[in-house]
């Protein structure tokens, strides 16, 4: 890996209006089951990474593209259930995947994959990141609110040290984390208190 | 380009036999870094992502034969498993220190063998339990050590058409320890690293460094040593001059470079602390 790399070959201006791949090679067009819906790819690059996928040809825009590789986790999506980065996942080999956005997190009350109710009402620990003031220029939040999401479904009741090792793969700039922390904190008591899922 | 995502591992080596060009995607975190910064235009995608086989590990033996066979897909978090962590627990030290949980849940040890960077966490503790990789390809098996397959920074002794199948890992009763160096503790990658085991059965310490050589290093000469110098009948405290003569011979061993991570003179420096540490460390709790 490379630590003080050049910019990234896909940048956001290159990906949409771009026909024609350096490669030469056809577009391939594939199905990906996002949030629980099956979507058609037409028209991403061979090389695409699920992230390019997601903001520029699926119209999903929540997970974030940031560093290309893996530091950062602002692009962190779950796929098969599992948090990883959507930079880092050959689209085309997610084929078959449940693949989960920020978009597609269920809300209390909601159905896992209630594609019609997800994004509409805030999930708890959405609702936690504003009411700690975990949310500054928001850019790491769709990410942080994956990776907690992904820690609560597998550990209820995280100590501090579970936490902090849950989130260390996600960067944030602004708000020096202790709010995130808390944020945390109060997403596992309203969930201890049984006022969520 | 083709991408190509088999569900079986003869289908993956066929595919891989028909067209030798296939770069092969375990879990992506070193190939999609390359290819988002357009260090790599792969021709085709072999994804083994599907391959149930590879996925898989298990504990074949008993006693001192005893080792555990890990398909090339398990990933750093399945490392941690307790019940893989309890077999192997500087394999599990060294998975705990690989990125943050996004990278650990995607990368595995056939990628990081695949790769073979100086820096891979998992190549010194391989190579400190004389672990050896299979190799699969449309003409069979073969299995080599991986102190020998790894023959230089990310180069390995793959043949084209060729595939990591699988890695047995001796299971040696016994501490074990792994120490890394970095800015930080968390996603960083590996200045200076050590696995050090010490197997209470076979009566030997063995250890292997990280990321200052163009491979894993050993030094047999250090071991031997070590080992000759250490009481394991009535195993007492450490006796200092030989925690610092291991350090001392650890770091001669080592070949460190300069480069953007980290001086050549630091890392001779680093690798003689953490050798004499991990020796303290694992001797303390025999």
């Amino acid at each position: 890996m490379t630590t003080s790399p050049p910019t990234p070959a896909h940048g956001a201006a290159d990906t949409a209006d771009d026909p024609g791949h350096r490669d030469g090679t056809d577009d391939a067009v594939y199905e990906l089951t996002v949030n629980g819906v099956a979507r058609t790819v037409e028209g991403a690059r061979p090389t695409d990474s699920l992230l390019h996928v997601l903001r520029d040809r699926l119209g999903l825009p929540g997970a974030k593209n940031a560093c290309e590789q893996g530091e950062c986790g602002s692009c962190s999506v779950l796929v098969d259930g599992v948090l990883v980065c959507a930079c880092l996942e050959l689209a085309e080999a997610a084929v078959g995947c449940e693949i989960t956005t920020v978009e597609g997190l269920t809300p209390p009350g909601a159905e896992p994959g209630d594609a019609a109710l997800a994004g509409a009402i805030l999930t708890d620990v959405q609702q936690a990141m504003i009411e700690a003031g975990g949310v500054q220029c928001g850019f790491c939040t769709p990410g942080f609110v994956v990776a907690i999401h992904d820690l609560l479904d597998r550990v209820p009741d995280p100590d501090p040290l579970d936490v902090r090792e849950a989130l260390a793969g996600n960067l944030c700039r602004c708000t020096g984390y202790g709010r995130i922390l808390a944020a945390v904190e109060q997403a596992v008591t309203v969930r201890g208190n049984g006022r969520s899922r | 380009m083709t991408v190509l995502a088999p569900t079986r591992l003869d289908d993956a080596v066929a595919a891989l036999a028909a067209d030798p060009s296939l770069t092969v995607l375990a879990g992506g975190t070193d190939l999609m870094v390359a290819v988002n910064y357009g260090q790599r235009r792969p021709a085709g995608v072999l994804s083994l992502r599907q391959v149930p086989e590879l996925h898989d590990w298990r504990l074949e033996g008993e006693g001192r034969d005893a080792q555990v066979v890990l398909g090339a897909a398990t990933t750093y978090t399945t490392l941690l498993d307790p019940a893989l962590a309890t077999l192997l627990p500087a394999l599990a030290q060294a998975s705990r220190t690989v990125g943050g949980p996004q990278i650990r849940n995607t990368g595995t040890i056939g990628g990081n063998l695949g790769t073979a960077s100086p820096a891979g966490d998992t190549l010194p503790v391989l190579v400190a339990l004389d672990a050896t990789v299979e190799l699969a390809s449309a003409a069979g098996r073969r299995t080599l050590p991986v102190a020998d397959f790894v023959t230089g920074p990310k180069r390995t002794a793959l043949a084209p058409g060729e595939l990591v199948a699988a890695v047995r890992v001796p299971v040696a009763r016994g501490p074990q320890e792994f120490l890394k160096i970095g800015v930080r503790n968390a996603m960083v990658i590996a200045v200076a690293a050590c696995a050090l085991v010490l197997d209470l059965d076979g009566r030997r310490l063995a250890c292997a460094l990280g990321a200052v050589g163009p491979g894993p290093i050993r030094d047999h000469a250090a071991e031997r040593w070590a080992t000759a110098s250490l009481d394991w009948d009535a195993r007492p405290a450490l006796d200092p001059g030989v925690a610092d003569g291991f350090g001392r011979r650890m770091a001669a061993a080592s070949r460190p470079i300069d480069d953007h991570r980290a001086t050549a003179a630091y890392r001779h420096h680093a690798v003689e602390v953490l050798a004499r540490r991990a020796l303290e460390r694992a001797w303390g709790t025999a």
